[in-house]
């Protein structure tokens, strides 16, 4: 376990030194840094000053190796829109990002998995297919017109729900929520909807190609030869032993949700990172975009990490010498 | 070649393993459903490449739409008479002829992109399988690496650093699907690598490229030509997020993603069908790639026939 815990941490350091190169390429060395990294309104010392602070006089790697010690410290320089640092920024807008997210997937498993068990149970029945075919539609929606189409519907139409913005926030810790308050829950409503669907589908699927895998193991008939009820078959023998794939996708899910939550924050004017990011690039504001690459990138090593240890502790049949190949 | 061949199935069985080429396409024809969905498949693309030519303005020529005709609802009469079924934008532009253009350009860069990355993918996943050992764990880690991220966090990036444009956004699409031919290419081209045939193949002393692309790319396939069908309509989709978003095609060149975009400052007062209908036309290609995809994989899948 040691040698495993080892491996997959030094695995991880290596993605993200990755990613520090390809990003510090696309921004240094591709472009003009000066230009891409300095205010355009800046005066000529201000200039100066950012050249030799940045090392941009430097040779290339003494450059990468100044962004990487100052990166490792959290300095992933300073937005030229907000005047702050652009670490300090992003992680400002993470809770509503997560509020978000988190909800959304709390939604698409307690719908998801429901559905899919029924599927996976009752495989060839009509309404069984329907779901099935559903699901593809689910996933087939761009997410953006989605969004649009909700906001027709409930907000322009209807006027049932507000179209953009968190609403009334309650201030838990010192970070804002919406999901305590019946307005933050009206704004919440749409864009958790939209975000949802997708993984609503995503669940579906594999809920149900587990289930129908499991029904027909040893363990399930011999429950059932025992006369075991069937609500308790599905219960305790087969929603168990699908859980851990299942949890597993979830939490992967989970760090591509924060990147996809991008366009749902966009049509619905939802004040989080992905937000901050369409604007950041619309303004040309560099920084931003570096800081929240980066930071994206060590919260998916960290999810993926997570989850491989999880699965290696749920699942005692996973050899981890097998998962070190 | 062709005598010795006759030769030895004279003389002894084929060797074992060998796969038949034609027993894919005999499972794809027994399953009605298969059928269908190629059938809604062929005609949705076959229309989108075709409409341009039945649109009843060219939405490019700036002459051939007037400004005092704009967003009006859908099936309203114009200034000159015509009849505009799906209403008109904030330019007075026909949307169904603007539907018709967007939907060949969503069309033509998710065929574009799908084609080279398949290309790149299947040779790097061929390669990597045939030659193994280094080059291997190489090629497969960079395919992990690149597989490990959501493909949207990639491409807007990518863009925001590269600009806009048709060759950029087919260029993004490319970078982000590629690793994922290889990967199946690479565990396909892995099982067939073991047969006798390829076996044989070796010790009649042809060279590895031959190996690699005579013998076993055509009849590993079938997988990677699955998994396409559903990458067609994900770079598609993929190219009208970006475009939605604003970093994907210009817009002299706009796609159905960048249609909707266009509409959706006018939502608010209603104007639905500025973005309704070019998202609508966008949802039945997605969706009839997906299920096309989704029947095939049925019909090919081994544990079901």
């Amino acid at each position: 376990m040691l040698l495993f815990t080892l491996q997959r941490m030094l695995q991880s350091i290596a993605v993200l030194l990755a990613v520090s190169v390809a990003v510090f390429l696309a921004v240094y060395a591709v472009g003009d840094p000066v230009e891409l990294l300095v205010n355009p309104e800046a005066t000529q010392l201000e200039r100066e000053a950012m050249v030799s602070r940045l090392g941009l006089d430097q040779p290339v790697w003494m450059q990468y190796f100044t962004f990487l010690s100052n990166a490792v410290q959290g300095d992933m320089g300073t937005s030229f829109v907000h005047a702050e640092p652009a670490l300090q920024l992003i992680l400002s807008r993470m809770p509503a990002t997560f509020e978000l997210v988190f909800l959304a997937m709390l939604v698409a498993s307690i719908i998801g998995i429901p559905l899919g068990l029924y599927v996976g149970l009752k495989e060839e029945n009509r309404i069984a297919r329907a779901i099935m075919t559903g699901s593809i539609f689910g996933y087939s929606i761009p997410s953006f017109w989605k969004g649009m189409v909700l906001i027709l519907f409930f907000a322009v139409w209807l006027q049932w729900l507000p179209a953009s913005g968190r609403g009334e926030t309650v201030s838990v810790f010192g970070i804002p929520f919406s999901f305590l308050t019946v307005d933050g829950l009206r704004h919440l409503a749409m864009p958790v909807i939209n975000l949802a669907i997708p993984n609503i589908a995503l669940i579906t699927r594999l809920t149900a190609a587990g289930a129908s895998e499991a029904r027909m193991q040893d363990y399930v008939k011999f429950a059932r030869a025992k006369g075991v009820r069937e609500k308790r078959i599905v219960r305790r023998h087969i929603l168990r032993n699908i859980l851990i794939p299942i949890i597993t996708v979830l939490g992967v899910e989970f760090g591509s949700l924060i990147a996809f939550s991008t366009i749902t924050e966009t049509v619905f004017a939802w004040p989080g990172m992905g937000k901050l990011l369409i604007t950041s690039i619309y303004q040309l504001d560099r920084p931003v975009v570096v800081a929240y690459v980066m930071l994206v990138t060590f919260i998916f090593v960290v999810v993926n990490l997570l989850v491989d240890f999880t699965y290696a502790l749920l699942d005692p049949r996973v050899s981890l010498s097998e998962r070190m190949s | 070649m062709s005598e010795m061949q006759n030769m030895s199935s004279q003389t002894r069985p084929p060797l074992a393993d060998t796969p038949q080429r034609g027993a894919n396409l005999r499972r794809i024809k027994r399953r009605p459903s298969v059928r269908k969905a190629l059938l809604l498949l062929g005609i949705v693309v076959a229309t989108g490449l075709l409409l341009p030519f039945f649109a009843p303005q060219n939405p490019y020529d700036l002459a051939s739409f007037s400004v005092m005709d704009n967003r009006l609802p859908p099936g309203s009469e114009g200034m000159n008479g015509e009849i505009f079924w799906l209403g008109t934008d904030s330019q007075g532009r026909d949307m169904l002829s603007a539907i018709f253009y967007g939907l060949r350009i969503s069309l033509l860069v998710g065929l574009v992109a799908t084609a080279i990355a398949l290309i790149i993918g299947v040779t790097v996943g061929l390669a990597a399988a045939v030659f193994g050992g280094r080059v291997e764990t190489l090629l497969m880690r960079l395919v992990d690496f690149i597989l490990g991220f959501p493909t949207i966090l990639v491409a807007l990036v990518m863009l925001a650093v590269i600009g806009r444009g048709v060759d950029k956004v087919i260029l993004a699409i490319v970078v982000v699907q590629w690793a994922n031919y290889a990967r199946i290419m690479r565990s396909a081209a892995l099982v067939e690598r073991k047969k006798e045939y390829v076996e044989a193949a070796y010790n009649l002393g042809y060279s590895r490229l031959r190996i690699m692309f005579r013998h076993i790319m055509p009849n590993s396939l079938s997988a990677v030509l699955v998994v396409a069908t559903i990458q067609v309509a994900s770079a598609i989709t993929l190219e009208a997020t970006l475009s939605f978003l604003g970093v994907g095609v210009p817009v002299t060149e706009p796609s159905l993603g960048l249609l909707v975009a266009n509409g959706f400052d006018f939502l608010m007062s209603g104007d639905y069908w500025i973005s309704f209908f070019p998202g609508l036309a966008l949802l039945v290609l997605i969706f009839s790639l997906n299920l096309a995809g989704d029947r095939l994989r049925t019909a090919l899948d081994p544990k079901r026939s």
